[in-house]
Formats: structure tokens, C-alpha cells, sequence
């Protein structure tokens, strides 16, 4: 008995060891969005003036998210770099994959959005100004880019924290945008 | 060249260090003394090859050489002299060698200075010290070697990040280092003991010196880099419970229970296994916290360059280091016999107690270190640890601690008559308990917690200082005998009241800092005044100056009291242009009892600049108390008793009383 | 690695200008309502940075947070609604001071539990010393030898005094 005793401190140190071997693959700030599986906030935001587009452009408010068609949620601005980087892959969803893709323009200068999305390309549906960025709040966003994957009836199934790439795109918006289709 | 030097000085030490880690541990198992002799010789010589390397790098960053690709990175040719040879361990690989250099440095000294240890426990302590060494120098060598040269030397360096160029920082790791990395002595004695079977008042006699001089530089070193986070974050906030903050308090913690705990090994023979433990603890929290900087496993705002393969060596290390010593420690322990015995109410029950909780408290910032990667990896969901919950847990956890350290001393060896004691103090008592009532009425804060943190400032305080009047009889007796009790009382004595003085200093220090502290915000242009506690802050100008390697924008600020100027304060809003960073520096007036805090923010378009202006009290004791904490460590160590050996039990005629140890 | 480049690149507001957060517009009229928002505030994490309370932070996050829980004070929510608001967007990570819940058992009652454990170690450990030290002793004293013992307990009990 006083034996396991003696042992214990070793025991509780292989224990953290083993913590601390997996913790090494883990991203400590990486954070999961707190509304998964839960619908998407209500909300309804203005256009964003100046694009050169042909559809109807009256903004994004919640809506638009429950068509019956799963869409994907692209949060930007014009003064977030790794947006730029991303943005191909945007245009990929958009173009070749033929999924909607809405976008979430964050507390941004109207004209510089426009000015940006002149130079990067446009291939948004519908784009919803938040300058203040109280709606993105709602949404749980603490940085650009964000993407979300929602589906059909507004339940928002997937977030993804930063620049897209595309195994996520492979892994994990598509397999979900067909699986919610 | 010198670089080069500087890199064949660390391989040649990693082969030492390879001889010192297995010829003495093979000698001291035969009993060869030439062999266990090698352990010294080896210590020495690791230690000036690593010296040799040090002062290469050290010389790289002095003429800015910026071929070598570490002070390429870190460095800068318009930095100040100071944060030049600071920048050589403000860095990943710097740090490292600072942490061999140390590792080296202990062992040397045990080496030249432990001459009336045996030399079986020599050599083995030496020995795993060498280990300890190897395995530092190996992770060096292999994976961030300071030396390593860039092919096309840029015109110019990086910099170094403006946060680190400050003279408290600057001083803050040789300090916390020499703290936490000499640690690794009392592991190596620890494990050494374990090795030969044995832990006696003798070993505990030995350790004792060199986890104090350890302590003592730990304790500076939190204090340091305390004090730089006060006066440089701008917000007068002087802890935060970061990750790599608590990496240095947990050794902390388990060296304070190491020190007291040796003591009762020592003079009672009991308590063994739990000493080595803590030893071997104390040190293994030093590698841990070496690891969690490091491997970007935790965020903090002290990591390092977080690199995910490096982290995987380190902890290969800790793994063998602390599994190795862990593992020997549950194979040797229980036989470990402790022949004294005492009641729950005595010295030796005091200072189990202290030992307790301060192992509970070392336990539970480690347990809200870890929490949230514990939970990460196991997909338990995502949470944050931060300062509500170590402040409503530490707190609780100490307050036993400063009870019984203040009582502890009044109590006799193996069994004590509590009443007794506690009619010697009862003075402390009342001087606590009317702080407490006089804090209720008295000041503007609500709640009953600060009014018990004053109590107990003041308990600890009173309590102290009536041990040493105890003591020393004072007023009981004449005053010459006073006199003369006083001299003959041992320096360790003094260490103590010294030490437990500094403690209560920093409590009430903290208590001033959090509690009773007035924050005041607003917007300011020239001219205008603003009121903060009974203080008068005008803002006399807002200046555009040039500083060395940076562009600053300063306010100077007038306080004034009842009309009467006091002082004047510069605070500053400084853009470092190589590194793009821009820093706060606050304009501080310092008094011994309080401080006024001054910040300047950014300038509005309409004209004002934010200021942020704080009355401080009672702040200035938190680094005075850890300064006096350690002063009682170094007066402690001065101790001639310390040095002599353990002391030989004289065989009483009965009838005659043999004198006790006097202590 | 990407993951963490990535990271990296989406805190845009990192601990560039380490200055104290708050700004005087955000400082609300009523005292009690800005010293509730105050509190609330070092509990919430500022999530752009590296362990810093969005009162601590001067990120652009933690700024749009304070005003959102001023707001939310403003509209009378208590503080435990005004947290509620925030946690259901952000997550329990938002939270400083961890929600006590099932996976938190471990980690509230940890402390006292550990606290526990030892004691009862302790206790354990002497029993068994008590016990050897019972059974190693020897035959009962003389009267001479009890005299003696008093004598000398005695004068350890003076001497205890000094030590």
C-alpha cells in the first residue's frame, strides 16, 4: 500500500507527459465557435455600395440563410491580408464548386471594399456591410477571414478560423455543402 | 572566428559533461576515489568552457556581428550598449546557454566549495548535475545552436523587441535563472541521496546552502520581472497568472516548502521522503517550465519562438530527467528510515503544515496551468484558466501559510503547548485583529477580504517582530542581556525574521495594489488638472522627443498636494522604428509608501490626449518586501553553521544539560 | 505549422502597443454601472491576444467587447446576463474564470481535494511511525529512571522555550 504511494508522483507525471506530447500537435488559440449546430443569428445588414454587380444587391440579413440551399458565410475586409491569400480559393467555392457564397464585409470602409473587390474579384452573392461590427459579434467572430458553412434551413454547421487552404475546402466545406444539399 | 571558438567551446563541454555524468557515478559505486575526484575536475572545466562560450556570444552581440544569424535576429547596431548584452539571453538560444551556464556554474561551485562533503555523494551529485548539463548542451547543439552563421550577413539586424529593452528586464533571467536553474543542485542532491540509500540531518545540512542561494535569486527574479510588468504594461498591474509567470512561481513555491522542510530533516530526523520529493519537484518545475515557454504548447505572452519540434526534445528530456529521478524515487524512498516522531501541535507540525499547503498551492496553479490543454486534449471543449480562478484558489490556500509562519517559530520541538505560544503572540493577534477593524472603518472599501488582508499583513509583521523580542527577552530583561542575547543569536535566526518580514511587506504591498488602489480616466490637454486621491495631476505639455532608436511622444505631468508641487513625471508613448513596436512608458513618482502613476495614450483627433492616472499606495513594499525576502535568504546563508558540517550529537551526563541546538 | 502561421496572421491586433485599454469615451456617466462593466470586463478574455482580459487590451476586439457589455448594462441586464450574452456567442474560452461544470469538477475542487489527500497522508504515515515507534519500546521504568525522565523532560521543556 505505502508502496503505490511512493509511485504516485511518477504515475501523475506520465500522466502529464502523455498531455503534453498530444497538446503539441493542438493549436492552444484556436477557437471553436459556440454556435455549431445552433441556428444563425438574426440579423440584417445594408448593402455595400459601389460593386460592380448584375443581381440584385440589397444586402445580407438572416433570410438570405434559409433558402432550403446550404451556403457558405465569408467574413473579409480590405485591410486583412491574409483575405487577399485566401481569396482565390473564395472565387473557387464561388465559380467551380457552384456553391453561394454570401460575404460579411467587417468594420470597413465602403469605398476601400469596393475598391478591393474591384482589384481581387468579386464572386460574393449577396454582401452585407457591418461597419460597426456588431453582427459579427453576434456570429462569434473574433478576426478575419472567417467562413461558415450553413445549411439550408440557417443552422450554421461549420466555422473555420482563418486564411481557407485548400484540405479544408476538401475536408471539410465541401463534404458538408453536398451532405446538407 | 570567435563565434567558432565559441561553438567548439560548447562541444568540447557536452563530451565533459558526458565524462562527468557516468565516470564519478561508476567511481562512487566501486569506491574509487580517483574516479569520484574526476566529478570535480569535469564540473570546473565544464563550467569555463560554457563561460568561454558565453562570452563569445556575449562578444558577437557587443560588436554587432551580425554574421552569426542569432544576433541577426536579435539584434541591432542603434541599440544601447546595456540591451546589446542583455540581447545575448533575450532570445531562444541565448537562454539557453545562459541555462548551461548556470547548470555549470552550481556544479563548479559544489565542486570548490562542498569540501567537507563525502566524496561518494560528491561525485553522484556532480554526476547528475553533468547529466542535467548534457542534456541542455545536447538540445543546444542539436537544435538551436547560438552560433550558427547566416552565408550573407544583413547590413543590419532586426532588433530586439523594445518591450525587452529595460534595464529591469534586462536583469530579470541571469536572476531568475541563477533561481531556477540552480535548482538543479538540490535535484542532483536529491537524487544523489536516493542513489546512496541515505538522507540524513547531514544531507539536509548540505542542501540547504545551495537551495537557498538559489531561492534568493528566484525570489529576485519574480521580483524583477514583477516590477517590469508594473512600471512598462502601463496599467499598473504587476501579475497576471500567465502561463510562463506561474512556470516561475511553482519552482518557487516547492523551493519555500524545500528550505522549511529541510529544516525539520535536519533537527528532528523526519519528514525525508517528502524533502527529496520536494527537490526533486522544485527542479522538475523549472523544466517544466523550460517546456511550456518553449513548445508553444500554452498561450502566454512570454513564449518564445513556439516551434512544436523543439518542444518534443524538451520534453524527451523532461521525461527522462524527471521519470528517471521520479522512478528512483518510488524504488529507494520507503526504505528511507525517519527515526523522529512528533505531536500534531509542535515545530516539526507547523512546518508539515506549511509544507502541505504550499505543495497545495504549487499543485493548484499547476492544476490551472494545465487545465485547458488538459481538456484540449481530450476534446472536452475549449476553456480559459485566467486570474479569477488562481485568485480565488491561492488566496484560501495561503492563509494556513501565513498563520502557521508566524506561530511556527513560538513552538518547541516534537510537542508543544499551543496555549503557551499563542499567550506569547497574543499581542500579534490583537494588532491584526484591531488592523482589521480600524481598515473596516476606516477606509472607503467595501467588503470584509481587504480588511482580513491588512489583518493579516500586520499579524505577520507584529508576529515576527515579537519572535525576535521573544528572543531576545527584550524588556523582560535588562537590556545589556537583551544585548547580549541578541549577538549570540544564530545568523539563521535573523535570516528568518528578516525573510518573514519581507512576506509581510509584500502582502500588504499586494493588498495596496489591488484593493486600495483609485484609477482615474480622461481625456487631457495642456493646462488641464485632474484629481486622484487627494493628488493633483496637471498636464503641463506634450513633447515630441528623439530617443537613442526611438521616437517618443511625452507628457509631463505636475503633481501637486494641497496646492503644494511635489513632483514632476514623464510619461511617454514610444515608437521603436526597426522593430515597428511601439511601447508605454509610465511616469512613476515613487515615495516609500506609495506610488503615482502617470500614462499618456494616444492623442485624440480634437485636440486631448487619454490619460490614465493611478494612486498607488502601499505598491513600493512589494519589491521592497521581496528584496528584504531575499535578504533574509543571503543573511541566512551567512551562517557559519552552514558551512562547518552537521553537528556531532555531544553524549549529556545525565544530570547535565548537553545545550540544544541553538535554534 | 501552417495552422500556427495562419493564427498568427489572424490576430491582426497583437500585443503591438501593450498600453492600458480603457478610453475615456468608453467610461461610462453612472459610477456603479462603469465599475459593474469594470469588473465584467477582467473576466472576459480578449481573444486577439495572448492571455490579456479585454480590459487589459486595447485590441480592436476588446474594445468592441467593453462597449457591448456597457450596452448590454445600460439595457439592464444583470451581470450574470450581460456574461450569458457574450458566452453564448464566444464560448466558454471567452470566460476567465472557468464555468464550474461537469468538465470543471476536477479543476474547482481540485485544490481542496488535494489538500484532503495530504492530510490523510499525513495522517496515514504517522500512524505507521507511532505504531513502530510503539512497538520498539522497552520494558517499563524504574521508579529511579522515571525520576530521571521527569528531570530531564523538565529541562527540555525550558530549553524548548529558547529554540
Amino acid at each position: 500500500m505505502r508502496r503505490l504511494l511512493y509511485l504516485l508522483p511518477l504515475v501523475i507525471c506520465i500522466g502529464i507527459g502523455l498531455f503534453f506530447y498530444r497538446g503539441l500537435d493542438l493549436n492552444p488559440r484556436e477557437l471553436p465557435s459556440a454556435l455549431i449546430n445552433k441556428p444563425a443569428p438574426e440579423f440584417e445588414l445594408p448593402k455595400l455600395p459601389g460593386r460592380d454587380v448584375q443581381q440584385e444587391n440589397d444586402g445580407l440579413a438572416r433570410t438570405d440563410l434559409t433558402t432550403g440551399k446550404p451556403v457558405i458565410v465569408n467574413v473579409w475586409a480590405s485591410w486583412c491580408i491574409p483575405c487577399v491569400a485566401e481569396h482565390p480559393l473564395v472565387d473557387r467555392l464561388a465559380k467551380r464548386e457552384g456553391v453561394t457564397v454570401h460575404g460579411i464585409n467587417y468594420r470597413d470602409k465602403p469605398d476601400a471594399a469596393a475598391a478591393w473587390l474591384k482589384r481581387h474579384g468579386d464572386p460574393y452573392d449577396k454582401i452585407g456591410k457591418d461597419e460597426s461590427g456588431r453582427t459579427s459579434i453576434d456570429w462569434g467572430v473574433y478576426g478575419v477571414p472567417e467562413t461558415y458553412v450553413v445549411d439550408g434551413n440557417g443552422v450554421i454547421l461549420y466555422r473555420h478560423a482563418g486564411a481557407l487552404s485548400p484540405e479544408i475546402l476538401e475536408n471539410f466545406i465541401l463534404p458538408l455543402v453536398k451532405d446538407a444539399g | 572566428m570567435i563565434a567558432e571558438i565559441g561553438h567548439f567551446a560548447l562541444i568540447a563541454a557536452f563530451l565533459l559533461a558526458g565524462l562527468q555524468s557516468t565516470v564519478p557515478l561508476y567511481g562512487a559505486h566501486k569506491g574509487d576515489r580517483g574516479m569520484m575526484e574526476l566529478a570535480r575536475s569535469t564540473a570546473v572545466g565544464q563550467f569555463v568552457l560554457v563561460l568561454l562560450a558565453f562570452a563569445a556570444l556575449v562578444n558577437a552581440f557587443v560588436t554587432s556581428d551580425f554574421s552569426v544569424l542569432n544576433v541577426a535576429q536579435n539584434s541591432h547596431s542603434l541599440k544601447p550598449m546595456l540591451y546589446k548584452i542583455s540581447g545575448t539571453w533575450g532570445n531562444h538560444e541565448g537562454s539557453l546557454l545562459l541555462w548551461a551556464l548556470i547548470l555549470s556554474l552550481f556544479g563548479a561551485m559544489v565542486a570548490c566549495f562542498g569540501r567537507n562533503l563525502p566524496p561518494s555523494l560528491r561525485a553522484r551529485t556532480l554526476a547528475i548535475q553533468g547529466m542535467i548539463a548534457l542534456g541542455f548542451l545536447a538540445f543546444m547543439l542539436f537544435t538551436s545552436n547560438p552560433f550558427d552563421r547566416i552565408l550573407a550577413p544583413p547590413p543590419d539586424g532586426a532588433g530586439l523587441n523594445p518591450l525587452l529593452q529595460d534595464p529591469g528586464l534586462a536583469f530579470h533571467p541571469p536572476f531568475l535563472y541563477f533561481g531556477y536553474v540552480g535548482l538543479s543542485i538540490s535535484f542532483s542532491f536529491a537524487v544523489a541521496a536516493l542513489i546512496e540509500g541515505k538522507v540524513d540531518a547531514a544531507w539536509a545540512r548540505w542542501v540547504r546552502p545551495w537551495t537557498l542561494a538559489a531561492w534568493c535569486g528566484l525570489t529576485v527574479g519574480i521580483g524583477l520581472g514583477s516590477w517590469w510588468a508594473y512600471y512598462e504594461l502601463g496599467w499598473g498591474g504587476f501579475w497576471f497568472w500567465d502561463p510562463v509567470e506561474n512556470a516561475s512561481f511553482m519552482p518557487w513555491l516547492a523551493a519555500t516548502a524545500l528550505l522549511h522542510s529541510a529544516i525539520v530533516v535536519e533537527k528532528r530526523d523526519a519528514l525525508k521522503s517528502w524533502t527529496i520529493l520536494l527537490a526533486i519537484v522544485a527542479f522538475s518545475l523549472s523544466l517544466l517550465g523550460t517546456f511550456l515557454v518553449r513548445s508553444g504548447v500554452l498561450t502566454s505572452v512570454h513564449a518564445f519562438a513556439t516551434d512544436p519540434e523543439r518542444g518534443v526534445f524538451i520534453l524527451g528530456l523532461l521525461g527522462v530527467a524527471i521519470g528517471g529521478s521520479l522512478t528512483l524515487f518510488a524504488i529507494r524512498a520507503p526504505k528511507l528510515q525517519a527515526s523522529g516522531v512528533f505531536q500534531p501541535i509542535s515545530r516539526e507540525g507547523a512546518l508539515l503544515l506549511n509544507n502541505l499547503f504550499l505543495s497545495a498551492a504549487a499543485a493548484t496553479v499547476l492544476l490551472g496551468t494545465l487545465y485547458p490543454l488538459f481538456l484540449d486534449v481530450l476534446d472536452a471543449g475549449k476553456v480559459s484558466v485566467g486570474p479569477p480562478f488562481f485568485n480565488a484558489t491561492f488566496g484560501p490556500l495561503m492563509a494556513p501559510v501565513l498563520t502557521a509562519m508566524v506561530i511556527g517559530p513560538f513552538l518547541s520541538w516534537k510537542r508543544a503547548d499551543l496555549r503557551h505560544a499563542m499567550q506569547k503572540v497574543w499581542l500579534g493577534v490583537a494588532a491584526g485583529v484591531g488592523a482589521i477593524v480600524l481598515t473596516l472603518i476606516l477606509s472607503g472599501v467595501e467588503g470584509v477580504l481587504p480588511a482580513v488582508g491588512v489583518g493579516a499583513a500586520v499579524w505577520i509583521i507584529a508576529g515576527t517582530l515579537l519572535e525576535l523580542a521573544e528572543r531576545v527577552k527584550l524588556f523582560r530583561v535588562p537590556l545589556g542581556e537583551t544585548w547580549r542575547r541578541a549577538r549570540r543569536t544564530p545568523r539563521a535566526a535573523y535570516g528568518m525574521t528578516v525573510a518573514h518580514l519581507g512576506v509581510g511587506l509584500v502582502v500588504a504591498g499586494v493588498l495596496g495594489a489591488t484593493v486600495f488602489k483609485t484609477e482615474s480616466i480622461q481625456s487631457m490637454k495642456p493646462g488641464d488638472a485632474a484629481i486622484v486621491a487627494g493628488y493633483t495631476f496637471t498636464l503641463d505639455r506634450v513633447e515630441r522627443i528623439q530617443g537613442p532608436n526611438y521616437l517618443a511622444e511625452r507628457g509631463v505631468f505636475r503633481i501637486s498636494e494641497g496646492g503644494k508641487e511635489i513632483a514632476t513625471v514623464n510619461a511617454e508613448r514610444r515608437n521603436y522604428p526597426v522593430e515597428n513596436e511601439m511601447t508605454t512608458e509610465a511616469g512613476i513618482h515613487t515615495t516609500w509608501v506609495e506610488d503615482l502613476y502617470a500614462v499618456i495614450g494616444e492623442g485624440a483627433p480634437g485636440g486631448g490626449w487619454t490619460t490614465r492616472l493611478y494612486h498607488n499606495p502601499l505598491v513600493p513594499w512589494i519589491w521592497l518586501g521581496t528584496i528584504i525576502m531575499s535578504l533574509g535568504g543571503v543573511i541566512s546563508l551567512t551562517d557559519r553553521r552552514l558551512r562547518i558540517g552537521a553537528p556531532t550529537r555531544r553524549r549529556a551526563a545525565v544530570g547535565g544539560a548537553a545545550p540544544a541546538p541553538a535554534e | 505549422m501552417l495552422r500556427l502561421f495562419a493564427g498568427l496572421l489572424l490576430a491582426l491586433s497583437l500585443l503591438a502597443n501593450p498600453a492600458a485599454a480603457v478610453l475615456p469615451d468608453e467610461v461610462l456617466d453612472d459610477p456603479v454601472l462603469e465599475s459593474r462593466a469594470r469588473d465584467l470586463s477582467l473576466e472576459l478574455r480578449c481573444l486577439v491576444c495572448q492571455n490579456q482580459s479585454i480590459d487589459d487590451s486595447n485590441a480592436e476586439l476588446a474594445r468592441d467587447l467593453r462597449l457591448l457589455v456597457r450596452e448590454r448594462l445600460i439595457a439592464g441586464d444583470t451581470d450574470e446576463e450581460a456574461m450569458a450574452y457574450i458566452r453564448a456567442r464566444y464560448g466558454d474560452f471567452v470566460l476567465l474564470r472557468p464555468p464550474v461544470q461537469k468538465s470543471t469538477y476536477l479543476l474547482w475542487y481540485g485544490p481542496i481535494g488535494i489538500v484532503v489527500i495530504g492530510i490523510v497522508i499525513v495522517f496515514v504515515t504517522s500512524r505507521r511511525r507511532r505504531a513502530m515507534a510503539a512497538t520498539t519500546a522497552t520494558a517499563p521504568l524504574s521508579e529511579a529512571e522515571r525520576t530521571r525522565l521527569d528531570a530531564a523532560l523538565a529541562r527540555e521543556d525550558a530549553d524548548g522555550d529558547k529554540s
